[in-house]
């Protein structure tokens, strides 16, 4: 896009003025404040340490420290613990939701679904309920004292304690599913509405079946939407924070670093400033550079 | 029931219709999946629905997803009662955090998208590129740093703090400049000009209303997510006081172990914190939608 070579951008070059400036201000300000100015101070922090002059009770004061709190926390033995936890999280929930929800799309831009506003809109509610609220919910579903789900597993013969170590993060993993999976279903089919009707039709006409249709035009066609969800999930997994949080109170199996985001919390409230904020610097860049390297990878051998 | 009839929206191939009696199973099919996932999607609802009309000892000792004796009076009652009323605080604090922050967020992104669209001027694809990146960057990504930077100036457990940084939504000025450029011709900002209003005019009386279904849809979608922040608050504030509702719902289900009765409050209050935010979306669908159209087509 070369916006200033438009005809219109031509009529405007002569008129020089602030007008763009000061409508961009009010929001440059607060975003330059609320934004970028605490990642800056955050990876300023992560580099420096702080230190007592005279004792205990002495005078606290900043000391450069390099990439020492990086290495501390890189050591600690939670670290590895909640990174592969997220990975494993990642490799197992994202592609079972994302399936999902390209399902449900598909199936509610094709002929044979029914009542179609009725199930978007089903689908969608999740999504406008709070994380909090949701786990909350989930919770409690889960809670062997309270839970149907519980009581209906039980009377089909199955003995699964949810909320045990081993069933705990895929007990997590379902909260999660359950309360995206609307919001990307919504988003590739928003994609697939764009979709020319012509295609899919002349494709059956020449014999195609529905799923030929699906498989080979229009998921080809709602690549970029699908890529975007793929990060928006990659980005939000990585950042896992309010579902382990709220388990916490009826999970013994939950630790206070259990995702990457509850050990930087629970550093920050632990009072060690310096490694939650370099425990912070490293979750951002990881989170950034997995979403660039996806971004790159699917959309490479597009043409 | 209505699952048997066609509705709009559909631009499904109308030669498909000479193929009607193979479409039969795919459609049962087809159809029972789509009715298990909403009940999937459905069961917490009809869960919380039903478990805020029972009692406390009804809650424990009744089946969890049938009717018992109706307590929903006494249940309400009890939740605004509770420690002297802090959970209706804790929704005033939300609707004002939600409210009043998306409103001034929905005002600074719309100027500042309609000034990327519309101006021609040095430095402004950088400008944007920053602001996309902000987009990439998570309210949990940010909310530790807000609160170190917060903490060296002495500024924490204070409304401002969960206030201040909720007003700046990168996705919207991403959104409000897509729907600028679509739905302020440059032909009406010239004619305009030629009048002789200022810009700051044509901005307010010919962009705003221009822009203002977009505006509906960025003013959603940051209520909802500061409705929704969690980490923010829980990271800022000590003073009960100072809560949003999905805070204090938190504080009370982390104390159900010791005080089993906060049990129901929590589930009440649960239930009485979604119904705001249900009824503005279905009332609201209509931009909504347009608005997630948007965002997945032009990226």
């Amino acid at each position: 896009m070369i916006p200033t070579r438009t005809p219109a951008g031509a009529r405007r070059r002569p008129r020089r003025t602030l007008a763009p400036y000061a409508f961009l201000a009010p929001f440059l300000i607060p975003f330059v404040l609320f934004t970028l100015a605490p990642v800056g101070y955050a990876f300023w922090q992560s580099l420096h340490r702080t230190e007592r002059t005279g004792g205990t009770f002495g005078r606290t004061h900043s000391v450069f420290a390099g990439s020492d709190q990086y290495a501390a926390v890189v050591k600690e033995p939670f670290f590895a613990d909640s990174v592969l936890r997220v990975v494993g999280f990642a490799l197992v929930q994202i592609p079972v939701m994302l399936l999902l929800a390209l399902v449900l799309a598909l199936l509610l831009d094709s002929a044979v679904a029914r009542a179609k506003r009725f199930f978007r809109l089903v689908y969608f509610v999740p999504y406008g309920i709070p994380g909090v609220v949701a786990a909350l919910m989930w919770a409690f579903l889960y809670d062997p004292r309270l839970s149907p789900v519980v009581d209906l597993l039980h009377s089909a013969g199955t003995h699964v304690d949810l909320l045990g170590p081993g069933a705990i993060l895929w007990s997590i993993g379902n909260v999660v599913t359950w309360t995206y999976t609307g919001y990307n279903m919504l988003i590739l089919y928003a994609a697939l509405q764009a979709v020319p009707a012509d295609i899919g039709e002349a494709a059956r006409v020449d014999g195609a079946s529905g799923w030929t249709v699906a498989l080979r035009i229009k998921i080809p066609i709602i690549r970029p939407a699908l890529v975007l969800t793929g990060v928006f999930s990659i980005i939000g997994t990585f950042q896992l924070f309010t579902e382990p949080q709220v388990f916490r109170s009826i999970a013994t199996s939950v630790t206070s670093t259990y995702t990457p985001n509850l050990a930087a919390y629970s550093l920050a409230s632990g009072d060690n400033y310096s490694e939650a904020a370099a425990l912070s610097v490293l979750l951002a860049v990881v989170t950034f550079a997995l979403s660039f390297a996806f971004l790159r990878f699917t959309s490479r051998g597009q043409a | 029931m209505s699952i048997l009839t066609r509705t709009d929206g559909s631009h499904a191939p109308s030669a498909a219709a000479g193929r009607r009696p193979r479409a039969g199973a795919s459609t049962v099919i087809a159809m029972v999946f789509m009715v298990l996932i909403a009940g999937y999607m459905l069961l917490p609802v009809y869960w919380l629905l039903v478990s805020s009309t029972k009692s406390q000892g009804d809650l424990v000792t009744t089946p969890g997803l049938l009717p018992a004796r109706w307590h929903l009076g006494e249940n309400l009652a009890a939740l605004f009662d509770h420690q002297d009323g802090v959970y209706s605080r804790w929704l005033l604090n939300s609707l004002l955090y939600a409210g009043a922050g998306s409103a001034v967020a929905t005002v600074l992104a719309a100027a500042a998208g309609y000034a990327l669209a519309t101006y021609a001027f040095r430095g402004r694809e950088a400008v944007f590129s920053v602001i996309l990146g902000g987009v990439l960057v998570p309210a949990t990504a940010l909310a530790l740093p807000l609160f170190l930077l917060f903490a060296e100036f002495d500024a924490t457990n204070t409304f401002w703090s969960v206030f201040l940084p909720s007003v700046v939504s990168p996705f919207g000025v991403y959104l409000s400049r897509i729907f600028a450029a679509a739905s302020v011709p440059d032909e009406v900002v010239e004619a305009a000009r030629m009048d002789g209003a200022s810009e700051f005019r044509i901005f307010r009386t010919i962009a705003m209303r221009l822009m203002s279904p977009a505006l509906v849809t960025v003013f959603l979608f940051q209520f909802v997510v500061i409705w929704n922040n969690f980490l923010l608050p829980l990271v800022m504030l000590q003073d009960e006081r100072l809560y949003p509702v999905t805070l204090g719902l938190f504080t009370w289900q982390s104390q159900t172990s010791r005080l089993p009765e906060l049990q129901t409050l929590t589930i009440v209050g649960a239930l009485v914190s979604v119904v705001p935010i249900v009824l503005t979306f279905l009332l609201l669908q209509r931009y909504w939608r347009a608005g997630l159209a948007a965002g997945a087509v032009k990226s």
